[in-house]
């Protein structure tokens, strides 16, 4: 237990268990009343605030604000959502929404394949100067973002990419995070003969990659896919410094616009709140199971 | 097979991150410093004017020092009022996650659908709740008879609304690291402790922690990097005087600090200054974290 890999979910799994006693999350003993209370107390603290997101949002600008605060749903709903989707950040919520969508789908998808290529090569393969690489990618891990804000802010100016969604995706095509993450999964995942017999069989190595390294890695993708979209559409700093006054914004630069404008109508903020963050709720709902497992193994990156 | 093939791959494999690395990572990281010396206008991003030292004296003696110490001092605070109580919260919660439980799955999930959200959607719901007209936090104390509280406008209750948000983001993120951590820990530890008659909270406290410590150096590094670099909660809890982090300053952080003076004051040389120095203190962090890991090793 001394390594400086705390965590790894795929050899506790291959730890014998004694009994099914334990069941599969390994605690050994069954939680009191307490526990539970406790636990109960913490995920409503987690719910709570999303649920009256939901409540505001469908009261109108006096019935948010009164004492004591609504706790049940409003009738207005439908006429905040309507507000937003046609007047936030200057073109509507469904613009932002579209913008939004985009850009953490064109990064999501650049960033799980580029990974998945530089975490192969080096997790599996031989070649000058390849610590001294890994240790590259992973000091930029510490890196803040505020080091590159300025001089990205002058590059996309003079690219012409101001106020434009491609200065989203650029410097964010590949992360040290994702390559480092693919690493540490194929390395374990992808078992060396298989590919010394895809290499005997003469596959190329295009083809070595396209039909052994990309089905194994199928998982893997999927989480940092996940982990990828979350913090693409809740990326914040960088947005609201190349896209300030857009008429083209993504759903975080919509909603700041709502929360620093003059008016304080806390329904229509809490509307745009609420649309801004149902789908990613809705993505979170469908695969959550497999957020949870993703952040659990992200954990090994220390 | 051709030779190049086996050569040439691995580079070709991770050139797209080295490509992108030097044009938006290196190239950035050293063009900052270059401008951090320079006089640059947000408006004439062309145009740099030498100025020596000068960005960073402005920083710590000059004009601006007053909200340089300031925001220094705030995001020392901020970040241990929005780090400390959230991962001792987190390692308790993952310990209760551990045991057998009723709905473990849905417990897990709940915890984690803070994670779902936007520092700008959550950001604004806090400050709804913190607002000092009919906000849900004074309705609460009014009814221990206590408050009314001008959250935004006092330094330790500002800084405590937003660590609540930043806590409130990120305590089921680090439940779940610990307890991923924790069900990697061997049986036959707590066996032993127990057959040496050690209670529960003896067993949390002499098996569980040691065996989570590079977990929770791990943890501690990375909130303490997010909380060094904490910006969308204070700009957009403040509303009109987010941008300065309040309207006497007293919740700006670095980060405000930086965005303030490079895109409100038009002084992108000076936001420069701020951005190295932010560098600067990651990279003490992380010196003495190498520290603590080697003395950690060393000790096993």
């Amino acid at each position: 237990m001394t390594t400086t890999t705390p965590v790894s979910g795929r050899s506790h799994r291959a730890v014998p268990r004694p009994s099914a006693r334990a069941g599969k999350a390994g605690g050994q003993h069954r939680a009191g009343p307490i526990a539970h209370v406790v636990l109960g107390l913490a995920a409503l603290a987690s719910l709570f605030p999303l649920y009256w997101t939901l409540v505001a949002a469908s009261t109108d600008s006096h019935a948010v604000v009164s004492s004591p605060p609504p706790m049940l749903p409003g009738g207005n709903l439908f006429k905040n959502l309507a507000y937003v989707w046609d007047n936030a950040g200057g073109r509507g919520m469904g613009v932002a929404l579209l913008n939004s969508t985009l850009v953490a789908a064109a990064v999501t998808v650049s960033t799980v394949t580029f990974s998945v290529l530089a975490g192969f090569a080096f997790a599996k393969l031989r070649f000058r100067g390849k610590k001294v690489m890994l240790g590259l990618v992973l000091s930029t891990l510490a890196v803040p973002a505020q080091l590159s804000v300025v001089p990205l802010f002058i590059l996309t100016k003079n690219l012409g990419l101001g106020n434009h969604l491609g200065a989203l995706i650029l410097p964010v095509l590949v992360t040290a995070f994702g390559v480092f993450f693919m690493r540490q999964f194929l390395s374990q995942a992808v078992p060396t003969e298989l590919l010394e017999a895809a290499r005997v069989d003469g596959a190329n190595s295009l083809r070595v990659i396209w039909h052994v390294v990309f089905p194994v890695a199928r998982p893997a993708m999927a989480v940092l896919g996940m982990l990828t979209f979350v913090q693409s559409w809740n990326d914040f700093l960088w947005p609201i410094i190349v896209m300030n006054g857009s008429t083209n914004p993504t759903v975080q630069v919509a909603l700041a616009g709502l929360g620093t404008g003059w008016s304080t109508d806390w329904s229509v903020i809490t509307a745009g709140a609420l649309m801004g963050t149902l789908p990613l709720l809705l993505v979170f709902a469908l695969f959550g199971r497999h957020i949870v497992g993703g952040i659990t193994q992200g954990a090994v990156k220390g | 097979m051709h030779r190049w093939d086996t050569k040439g791959t691995p580079y070709a494999l991770v050139a797209p991150f080295f490509l992108v690395f030097a044009a938006f990572g290196l190239f950035p990281l050293l063009y900052t410093g270059w401008l951090s010396f320079h006089r640059v206008s947000l408006y004439n991003v062309d145009r740099a004017e030498w100025v020596g030292l000068r960005n960073y004296t402005d920083l710590f003696t000059g004009q601006v020092a007053h909200y340089f110490w300031n925001a220094l001092l705030n995001t020392v605070t901020l970040g241990a009022l929005a780090t400390i109580p959230q991962l001792l919260m987190a390692l308790g919660l993952a310990h209760l996650l551990n045991y057998r439980l009723r709905a473990r799955g849905f417990l897990r999930t709940a915890l984690l659908a803070p994670y779902a959200t936007s520092v700008a959607a959550a950001t604004l719901v806090f400050a709804l709740i913190f607002s000092p007209e009919g906000g849900m936090a004074n309705w609460l104390l009014g009814l221990f008879g206590a408050g009314p509280v001008q959250w935004e406008a006092g330094r330790w209750t500002s800084q405590f609304a937003i660590s609540v948000i930043v806590t409130w983001r990120w305590t089921g993120y680090n439940a779940l690291i610990y307890l991923a951590a924790m069900q990697a820990v061997p049986r036959e530890l707590y066996e032993a402790a127990a057959l040496d008659g050690a209670s529960r909270w003896q067993q949390f406290l002499h098996v569980t922690v040691p065996a989570l410590r590079p977990t929770i150096l791990f943890t501690v590094i990375v909130s303490t990097i997010g909380a060094t670099q904490l910006f969308g909660e204070p700009y957009l809890f403040g509303g009109q005087s987010g941008h300065q982090g309040g309207a006497d300053h007293q919740y700006e952080t670095l980060g405000i600090l930086m965005y303030d003076q490079g895109f409100h004051s038009s002084m992108l040389g000076r936001a420069s200054a701020v951005a190295w120095i932010m560098f600067a203190l990651l990279l003490l962090i992380g010196l003495v974290n190498a520290l603590i890991t080697r003395r950690l090793r060393a000790s096993q």
